[in-house]
């Protein structure tokens, strides 16, 4: 028997408004599958940085352009997809906002705070053109988590899919 | 839930009292607009108490960050008070325990201005 992947798929609007609306769907989602609180804060968190990153940098804030949130839930993982329709970055050149210069920077946690918030993070090409960020959070009880691709991954590769 | 800020004064110190979210949008710019409008009053010593702040996303912490320069910059002082669990953690991940100075009673937050 093919173990059952639900999967949800939404067009959200570039604006701030979709932050919130991302962040709530993907909250009630994973209230849903059964994370407990804790994690629900850090996929919640996790999904309005990706949102934000989608809105601010990919789309430049441009309302003609849309976000693409999808959210697939299999039997061992929650894999939240977020593509922009802007022009893509390399996950090598996002500076890293623990270093001591960028300390007091205003911006460029958001990246940071998904990969620590999540079991897998990466950025792939989205079909649109733009960045799509993917990341995943194994489910209660799904059993020991695969290798963490935090920080070793780059534009081209994505964790690991379910089939 | 909104972002609201009430300052007040303890001696030469204002306490601005903080509850709600500070996030993207109305959070981050409510923070904003109330910090600068003390700094330009000349209210350069700040506590910000964050007890009834429970939720911070980057864009709040970057706000965080542009408070704490915008102050100093005037040649005050702005520190943190009563962070929660979830903030407290989001500060130490974040490494900005290394950049503010945080207390958790107010009489300690007051009496460490110069």
């Amino acid at each position: 028997m093919v173990p059952e992947t639900k999967h949800l798929e939404v067009t959200l609007e570039t604006q701030v408004e979709s932050v919130n609306l991302a962040e709530e769907m993907c909250l009630r989602l994973a209230e849903a599958a059964g994370f407990g609180e804790d994690e629900c804060y850090r996929i919640g968190m996790s999904v309005r940085e990706g949102v934000i990153n989608a809105f601010h940098y990919g789309n430049k804030e441009k309302p003609e352009k849309k976000i693409h949130l999808a959210v697939d839930l299999t039997p061992e993982k929650m894999i939240i997809h977020v593509a922009d329709e802007g022009s893509g970055f390399f996950l090598k050149d996002v500076p890293d906002p623990l270093a001591e210069e960028n300390l007091l920077s205003t911006s460029g946690r958001g990246i940071f705070l998904m990969r620590a918030f999540m079991d897998e993070f990466d950025v792939v090409k989205a079909q649109t053109g733009g960045a799509e960020i993917v990341m995943s959070k194994r489910l209660p009880g799904a059993g020991s988590p695969q290798a963490n691709g935090n920080g070793t991954g780059g534009h081209g590769s994505s964790p690991r899919r379910e089939a | 839930m909104a972002l609201h800020l009430t300052p007040r004064d303890s001696g030469s110190i204002t306490v601005v009292d903080a509850s709600g979210r500070i996030t993207l949008g109305d959070g981050s710019a409510n923070l904003r607009k109330t910090i600068r409008q003390l700094v330009e009053e000349s209210h350069c010593k700040i506590v910000l108490n964050l007890a009834d702040v429970d939720y911070i996303d980057s864009s709040g912490i970057g706000e965080l960050v542009s408070a704490y320069t915008a102050v100093r910059s005037k040649g005050g002082e702005l520190k943190l008070l009563h962070l929660t669990k979830k903030v407290h953690d989001l500060l130490q991940i974040t490494k900005l325990f290394t950049v503010f100075e945080v207390f958790s009673d107010e009489p300690s937050a007051i009496g460490s201005f110069r």
